[in-house]
């Protein structure tokens, strides 16, 4: 089993859709803790995305992955900005030259993203960022790999993960990132920033693993 | 919402025109990436200032490229940081050959995204020294958080970076002039009313009628406390006091004292503010020796001011007189 270059370019699309539906509720959850802009800037991003890639000429899943990324580095800013595009630019060089990706690929390139958003924002888990989210995914993909479990359970375990990440950020006090400044003031949110990291693995899920069942 | 603008999505860029239109003879705007950046850059052999960040926070900082200060400035989205690729371009653009210093405000998308563009810088073959301003005593300063926030000292720093920098000095001695204001200096705001990003519509906090948020950030971030608004008297207490004991600031110290508009708050109401932190800091002992007072470093229509102490020595008051022109500071040219 293994995911096309159609395949990833329908989970990106299913991202931003994702993040278009959700952009009122992210930019909510980020006016508790944050600056009311994360939902805003994501949509703004993603529709740069999906602008960029009509045009085609990605010749394999890591060109596509390393678009997305540096059309992110450029449209979003903020934190999210310089987080998700490397987030994308790590998988895309993790997958550069693949015209498909199998389950290990897969996993390798998740997890070369989520080491490169830690690298770039040092964040630890329990910080309450995105990374409480995205760390445990990485985790489920990993164990899900070792027990031989199909690519749509490794997939469907990641999402799960990284839904249980995000809802463990709501009592966390932040300790990276603009949410930091209010201490204490900060527990009892949702960290926006984990939200959408769950959007992205559940998108990841929905599509990619719908194909493999 | 009640705005003067066209449309929420448009507001940076619009905004943009009206300013290369207004101000042609000291800056140009490049569009695609956004930048702000001084008419006759790059200047050879002088160092090259930029920075950057959130829009909203006019004149900051787009209003103080010119001669004397900043040479580009990147404009971001309200509220958000500018991309590496609008910094880049800055770089490049105000590259005289003796290298660039990025100021940057202490926040975590500022600083990301600065770290990015100075990687892009030095890979093009441009020396490039980041300063970050982090001077906001309303926030703890410890190993669990960001950190300080950058708030108006970073006014106070372009301006006197950008006056050494047209006397010619070196990299090095810029990017330490900028850490030695960011040193000495020290703010803490204060918030009677919310503001409304265009594109959020609605305001990012709410304040009761007879509320006010004592350190209030200029993203609208809430700050210490919340409290019932208070003569001005008070309020100034509130705020000089975390400052000067900060530093601290001691009997005998000469300061540049920074009254500083948050954008909706009338300038009659800043004077009184004056007054009454002269009156504060003449109780203690430290002589006002230069001031600014008026909205430099904004948040949109948010009513409300904040205080920033800088220790003056006979350098930085030679340097904070030293002439400048710049749409949002005139002085000596």
């Amino acid at each position: 089993m293994s995911f096309s270059h159609d395949q990833v370019y329908g989970w990106i699309r299913a991202f931003a859709a994702a993040i278009a539906e959700n952009k009122d509720y992210l930019t909510e959850l980020d006016s508790a803790i944050g600056d009311a802009d994360h939902g805003i800037n994501m949509n703004r991003g993603m529709q740069a995305v999906l602008a960029k890639l009509e045009g085609g000429g990605q010749a394999d899943v890591g060109a596509l992955l390393k678009t997305v990324g540096m059309t992110l580095v450029s449209t979003v800013g903020g934190a999210s900005g310089p987080l998700y595009g490397t987030l994308f630019l790590q998988m895309g060089s993790s997958a550069a030259g693949k015209p498909h990706l199998s389950e290990e690929d897969w996993t390798d390139a998740v997890a070369a993203g989520v080491s490169g958003v830690q690298r770039r924002g040092k964040a630890e888990l329990g910080d309450k960022t995105m990374i409480d989210a995205l760390v445990p995914a990485v985790e489920a993909l990993r164990s899900s790999l070792a027990d031989g479990s199909t690519a749509g359970e490794a997939l469907n375990r990641s999402a799960e993960a990284a839904r249980e990440g995000m809802i463990a950020t709501i009592p966390l006090v932040a300790r990276k990132g603009r949410a930091s400044y209010l201490g204490e003031r900060s527990a009892d949110h949702q960290d926006p920033g984990a939200t959408s990291s769950w959007l992205l693995l559940r998108t990841a899920a929905d599509t990619l693993a719908a194909k493999d069942s | 919402m009640k705005k003067l603008i066209n449309d929420p999505a448009d507001v940076v860029k619009e905004a943009l025109q009206g300013v290369a239109l207004a101000h042609a003879d000291r800056v140009r705007v490049m569009t695609d990436p956004n930048v702000v950046v001084r008419a006759d850059a790059p200047v050879a052999g002088k160092v090259g200032l930029v920075s950057g960040g959130g829009s909203g926070h006019e004149p900051m900082h787009g209003g103080f490229v010119g001669m004397g200060m900043l040479d580009a400035a990147c404009p971001g989205e309200v509220f958000t940081s500018p991309t590496p690729d609008q910094m880049l371009a800055a770089t490049k653009a105000v590259d005289g050959g003796a290298g660039v210093v990025h100021v940057v405000k202490n926040y975590t998308g500022d600083i990301l995204n600065f770290e990015m563009a100075a990687d892009l810088g030095r890979e093009e073959g441009i020396e490039v020294e980041s300063v970050v301003i982090d001077d906001d005593v309303a926030v703890q300063d410890s190993l669990y958080t960001a950190g300080r926030r950058g708030v108006g000292t970073t006014v106070l720093a372009e301006k006197i970076c950008g006056a050494a920098a047209e006397q010619r000095r070196s990299l090095a001695d810029v990017a330490d002039l900028c850490r030695k204001v960011n040193a000495n200096g020290r703010s803490m705001g204060m918030a009677l009313t919310s503001c409304t990003v265009p594109a959020a519509g609605k305001p990012t906090f709410e304040l009761g009628e007879m509320e006010m948020e004592i350190g209030i950030g200029i993203h609208g971030e809430p700050g210490r406390e919340r409290k019932v608004v208070a003569p001005v008297h008070d309020i100034v207490e509130m705020l000089a006091t975390p400052i000067v004991d900060d530093l601290p600031f001691t009997a005998g110290d000469r300061v540049l004292a920074f009254v500083n508009g948050m954008g909706g708050t009338p300038l009659i109401e800043l004077y009184i503010v004056y007054y009454e932190l002269h009156r504060f800091l003449s109780g203690r002992g430290i002589e006002i020796s230069r001031n600014l007072i008026g909205p430099y470093i904004t948040s949109l229509e948010m009513q409300g001011c904040s205080i920033t102490l800088l220790k003056l020595d006979d350098d930085l008051t030679a340097l904070w007189d030293a002439p400048v022109n710049t749409p949002g500071l005139r002085w000596g040219a």
